[in-house]
């Protein structure tokens, strides 16, 4: 059973085509990244696969639930994270933890929120408010919020954008780490190339809500002839003709 | 606990949590009603020693419409103030992904505006009590009906803010305070609906909060509950509620197809 089954989604806003007919799988225990330029409709379609838009037309399974018919069995199983996405920021760390460990519903919370501080380094910010903490602390306790209910599919959307070069290469390591203690898949919408290239076992390519590319990073990067997933980027942001959409 | 219950429990965790951390909204629960309690009370002293004690029964409905129809407010605010506050601290993305269940939104909603109703409106009426000798008790066990006609009064009108906000932004949280206050005179809070000009008696008749009123006069003039007031506001609550439902579910549908779920607080 794959964690992610995307079959002809579609989307449109007014006269906008958001998402565009696209079809996509993700295995269990696999990283794939979704890239695209801004308006490529990248966050449309992970707000479709988290059922916070309902999709015109085609179809959405995630770890073998419809979306469309079953989205609370699935989202039991999912977490996101976003950086546009806030978390109260007058709780304190160890409040907006128990808040979402209540939502999912996890056993053993209290321990668990010892287990993710540990894992985070957020042992000593457990009590202060979140809205008091710098950005790359706010980043960890996000992704500590977002592994809170060992989710079998993550959904991330720029993890690791406004943060300094240290706590980004420390995050990476915590998703491989998770991905490779649990088997969890990982869907992540990236505009970092490095970070892409470093974590992602398959990558999809977006441009005006259509999927034109897709391969391992170095499958791309072989394809286009060019030095870098970066320079792949470019090239199909700017309009390159598709090569195997 | 059930899973259902659990992520109920969760979400009146995350306000109660915010509430334990902010001395200045614990303090905004009750200067509202305690404000208002004072004013009237001063009103009614007045008016009654102006009258020589005639008018005491008047006196007396002031401060019972006060006190009452401050659990309406409350009840609405708690409501939609809980939903709001998701939308300003841009939480509601994190809360519309997790198996939290929209009806269980609303379930802790009511469950954090009783809270805040008893928070708010319990320090009035000790108020009215302590400084006027009034109690509200003497209403006897009407005093519960009409306690929980307008609770749920203030629940539906909040819901119909809810989806305002699902459908207009966070610009429409400022309904919150102004739509119920906006009743008040339809609410026959302070008068007989028979007061207002013919033309907007039907106005005042079609909220359940007209018919709380009148038969809270009746009592406090001494006569038993008149029940057909009772039924007429439990009806209309009804009726609105299940207008407000369909409401609160069409805007959350619509919200989901226009994609209006994550940017609500934008």
């Amino acid at each position: 059973m794959d964690a992610i089954d995307v079959s002809a989604l579609r989307k449109r806003f007014g006269a906008t085509i958001a998402v565009d007919g696209i079809d996509f799988r993700v295995p269990p225990g696999a990283i794939v990244g979704l890239l695209g330029a801004n308006g490529a409709g990248k966050t449309t379609t992970l707000a479709l696969l988290l059922g916070l838009i309902t999709a015109d037309s085609g179809s959405v399974r995630v770890l073998g639930h419809d979306m469309a018919r079953d989205r609370f069995a699935a989202l039991q199983q999912i977490n996101f994270s976003s950086p546009y996405v806030a978390l109260p920021y007058r709780l304190t760390v160890a409040e907006n933890l128990r808040v979402y460990g209540h939502l999912y519903s996890v056993r053993g919370l209290e321990a668990r929120i010892r287990e993710l501080a540990e894992t985070f380094a957020l042992a000593p910010l457990l009590d202060r408010p979140v809205g008091q903490l710098s950005a790359g602390q706010k980043a960890r306790v996000a992704l500590a919020k977002a592994l809170v209910n060992r989710p079998a599919l993550l959904l991330l959307d720029e993890p690791t954008a406004s943060l300094d070069p240290d706590t980004a290469d420390r995050l990476r390591a915590w998703l491989l780490r998770y991905r490779a203690e649990t088997g969890a898949a990982i869907l992540l919408a990236s505009h970092n190339m490095t970070e892409v290239e470093r974590l992602c076992d398959d990558v999809l390519v977006m441009r005006a809500g259509r999927l034109v590319d897709r391969g391992s990073p170095a499958a791309l990067i072989a394809r286009y002839g060019l030095a870098d997933l970066e320079a792949v980027f470019l090239d199909i942001a700017r309009g390159r003709p598709e090569i195997a959409a | 606990m059930s899973p259902s219950a659990r992520r109920i429990w969760g979400l009146i965790y995350r306000h109660l949590a915010l509430y334990r951390r902010s001395w200045p909204r614990l303090l905004d629960l009750a200067y509202g009603p305690v404000l208002q309690m004072t004013i009237w009370g001063f009103t009614a002293r007045y008016v009654l020693n102006g009258s020589g004690g005639a008018l005491a029964g008047t006196a007396a409905t002031f401060l019972g419409g006060v006190l009452l129809w401050e659990v309406a407010l409350h009840s609405q605010m708690g409501f939609s103030m809980s939903f709001l506050e998701e939308v300003w601290s841009r939480n509601l993305g994190h809360v519309f992904v997790s198996p939290l269940r929209p009806w269980e939104m609303l379930a802790a909603f009511l469950v954090l505006s009783a809270l805040r109703v008893a928070v708010g409106v319990v320090p009035a009426i000790a108020l009215a009590w302590l400084l006027y000798a009034y109690d509200l008790f003497l209403l006897g066990p009407a005093l519960l009906a009409l306690f929980v006609n307008l609770l749920v009064m203030g629940w539906w009108v909040a819901l119909g803010v809810v989806a305002m906000v699902l459908r207009h932004g966070a610009g429409a949280g400022a309904l919150s305070w102004t739509i119920l206050f906006g009743l008040t005179p339809f609410a026959a809070v302070f008068y007989p609906i028979a007061v207002l000009p013919a033309a907007l008696r039907p106005v005042a008749r079609a909220l359940p909060a007209a018919h709380v009123f009148e038969g809270m006069r009746a009592v406090l003039g001494g006569a038993t509950m008149p029940w057909a007031e009772l039924a007429w506001a439990t009806g209309l609550n009804l009726a609105w509620m299940a207008a407000a439902v369909a409401l609160f579910v069409f805007e959350f549908r619509t919200a989901r197809i226009r994609g209006a779920l994550l940017v609500i607080g934008e």
